[in-house]
């Protein structure tokens, strides 16, 4: 088997996607049928691969339709941007239509189809076709009876179609409970592919699926595919695993404080956010600050928005001082608003994809991702998003996700299937007290992040969003004017206190210059005491001094006989 | 309309007042079903439309691209080009009933429906 599908030689559609799908392409010098109901994709897929076959690779082709004149079918690929009438003047494509009214045609006696193969061979020759398409061959059983001669020609046909080695695509309408009504599936044994349009909550969702392809391996999976405006578009993202690479790059969320709180550098690069919260809580504006901080790095933002319009957003943004105007102008910042029910899931997952490769951004907004969850049952929003956060983590796209939430307890637990899929995971709530509203914003989860647990203050200015720590107290947490007035309670007790102290202070030195002074008259005293002292010493020495002199006096006089001074004396006595 | 073996309109202006018809025989090849379908049509003719007819052979084969012109699938196909509406006869015109239906030609005699020509039908390719 393995031997046999490298031997199996495939011819490339071109049409992004499918060839991933298949495995490279349809079966070569063989026929394909192409099969699903009215308006589903057929003769565009065909279509496509016959212009990307002599575009890309130079093969050119044969269309034989049987259901649309070759201006019509020019004209219906026109708007994808293919110039069908300019690939048939240069001889690349062939188109023969083939017309077939049962009205007009009398059938006696025994036929055969041999017209049809002289005018594809014709055809074929013309342009030297390697690709061939028939859409629909089963009109040829609307225009002839004998069914029995129809189904030997169409075996024919094929087993010719194989001879020629022509890659052939033939069509066939979808049947009751047949892949195609008349049963062309048990002639083309080698690739069938089931296109499929699916209404689910009124919402039209494509689906691809490959039903069969003989000796190769192929996606079995439902592809949900778009038609848009470069033709089919189908993105096989089914096969994604978790071997993405990670980056330990960060990115700033734009808010100073936020990446404080998360280790200090903010979102990892390529890894899904979620911001949750009630209504009016600030996810946008966490969403447009992280928008904002990119766009100045000169990185591409992709937008989605399903609630907002585009100069809604912008205009509210800026009111907040986050002017995103700038950056829209530059193309480095692409809104797409889009109300989510006009696609079914599958198809938004498809369509944001489509925008992704067109755009290569590095940041994604969805907000918010609550409206698109609505829109489908909680099985198919889950896989369709790990297949999104599969496909942006791949990416390396760092995707921000605002989810709404109804308040109460029960916030956390809905959430748990989404927030699971996130790494990091942030949720902004009204913190309500004293009858006032403040937000909150708490980091539920970083994963691979050291990230501060507490709770800040979530502020919008007009200069942008602010964090504030919020006021711990041993009423609770505070927040708004009750932090405020609390602050100020705060600030006031805190200059009474030093008031006090000055105060006591003051007194303090009011004592000390009492003492002093008393001190002084004291010493004044002391001093006064001393010198009147010193004074009486003095006097009193004087005093003595002249006594001793006296008496000397007195002794000289007594001897003053014996000599001059007694003698005096005594004379005097 | 250049085919040989058929007389021209002039001729049989006398005949009647019945217009020319004007029928083409695609085949592919000189297949034995070709064959019968050409007699087949040449008894015919000469029964209903004695001298007032005549055929084209086309062989596919040869010109494979005047297929395309009248619409071509089937082989043998019988097309009425004239008069109008086109009609188309397919199959080896064994079924003489059906042929004559096929080109609103009564049974009977050389009667038809007398269809009125009407310019803004022709279909082409």
């Amino acid at each position: 088997m393995t031997e046999l599908s490298s031997a199996l030689q495939k011819t490339p559609t071109g049409i992004q996607g499918l060839d991933e799908i298949v495995g490279g392409g349809l079966p070569h010098a063989r026929t394909t049928l192409i099969c699903g109901g009215p308006g589903c994709g057929k003769t565009l897929l065909a279509t496509e691969f016959l212009v990307h076959g002599t575009l890309q690779y130079d093969e050119p082709g044969v269309f034989m339709a049987f259901e649309e004149t070759a201006e019509d079918l020019a004209k219906n690929v026109a708007s994808l941007g293919i110039d069908l009438e300019g690939l048939i003047a240069q001889n690349r494509i062939f188109v023969d239509y083939i017309y077939i009214e049962r009205s007009e045609i009398e059938e006696t006696g025994e036929y055969d189809l041999e017209g049809l193969f002289i005018r594809l061979a014709s055809a074929i020759d013309a342009v030297g076709a390697k690709r061939v398409v028939l859409d629909t061959i089963e009109t040829i059983f609307a225009g002839f009876a004998n069914e029995s001669i129809l189904r030997s020609e169409i075996r024919r046909l094929f087993r010719w179609l194989k001879d020629k080695g022509v890659t052939a695509i033939v069509t066939g309408e979808r049947g009751e409970k047949t892949l195609t009504r008349y049963g062309l599936e048990e002639y083309v044994s080698d690739c069938v592919i089931l296109l499929d349009v699916r209404m689910e909550n009124k919402m039209a969702n494509r689906i691809l699926r490959v039903v069969k392809y003989r000796g190769s391996a192929h996606g079995a999976d439902e592809y949900p595919f778009l038609i848009g405006d470069t033709g089919l578009w189908v993105q096989p993202i089914t096969s994604l695993g978790l071997n993405y690479p990670v980056s330990n790059e960060h990115i700033s969320t734009g808010v100073f404080q936020l990446d404080e709180m998360l280790d200090r550098c903010g979102y990892y690069r390529g890894s899904p956010v979620l911001v949750s919260g009630t209504a009016g809580t600030g996810k946008t504006s966490l969403a447009a600050s992280l928008v904002d901080a990119a766009c100045r790095q000169g990185e591409r933002c992709l937008y989605i928005a399903f609630e907002e319009s585009t100069s809604q957003i912008i205009r509210n943004m800026r009111s907040i001082g986050i002017d995103l105007e700038p950056w829209v102008q530059q193309d480095l910042l692409r809104f797409r608003a889009a109300r989510p029910f006009f696609y079914g899931i599958e198809m938004h997952l498809l369509l944001l994809q489509k925008l992704v490769e067109e755009f290569q951004p590095s940041v994604m907004v969805i907000d918010p991702l609550t409206n698109l969850i609505s829109i489908g049952s909680d099985s198919e929003v889950k896989s369709m998003l790990v297949r999104l956060i599969d496909y942006l983590k791949m990416k390396q796209i760092t995707a921000l996700f605002t989810s709404l939430t109804g308040g109460g307890e029960a916030e956390a637990a809905s959430e748990v299937g989404i927030s699971s899929l996130m790494d990091t995971w942030l949720l902004v709530r009204n913190l309500e007290s004293n009858s006032e509203r403040n937000r909150g914003l708490y980091v539920l989860k970083a994963r691979g992040q050291a990230h501060s647990t507490q709770v800040r203050e979530f502020r919008l200015t007009d200069r942008g969003i602010d964090l504030v720590d919020v006021y711990v107290g041993p009423e609770g947490i505070l927040t708004g004017s009750a932090r405020l007035i609390q602050e100020g309670r705060d600030r006031i007790s805190l200059q009474q206190r030093q008031a006090e102290i000055e105060r006591r202070r003051r007194e303090l030195e009011l004592k000390r210059k009492a003492v002093e002074s008393q001190v002084a008259v004291l010493q004044a005293e002391l001093e006064t005491e001393e010198e009147e002292f010193q004074r009486a010493l003095t006097e009193e020495e004087i005093a003595q001094t002249m006594q001793a002199e006296e008496r000397e006096s007195v002794i000289r006089s007594r001897r003053a006989p014996s000599n001059g001074g007694a003698q005096k004396n005594q004379e005097e006595a | 309309m250049t085919s040989p073996n058929r007389p021209a309109r002039t001729l049989h202006n006398e005949n009647s007042v019945e217009e020319l018809w004007e029928l083409r025989l695609y085949v592919a090849g000189q297949t034995p079903k070709s064959l019968e379908a050409f007699a087949n049509l040449k008894k015919l003719c000469e029964e209903h439309l004695a001298g007032n007819y005549r055929i084209e052979v086309i062989d596919l084969l040869e010109n494979p691209r005047l297929a395309r012109g009248d619409q071509i699938l089937a082989v043998p196909t019988l097309v009425r080009k004239l008069p109008e509406p086109v009609k188309k006869i397919i199959g080896d015109l064994s079924n003489t009933e059906r042929v004559l239906v096929g080109l609103d030609l009564r049974p009977v005699g050389g009667k038809k429906n007398a269809p009125i020509p009407r310019g803004g039908e022709i279909e082409n390719g």
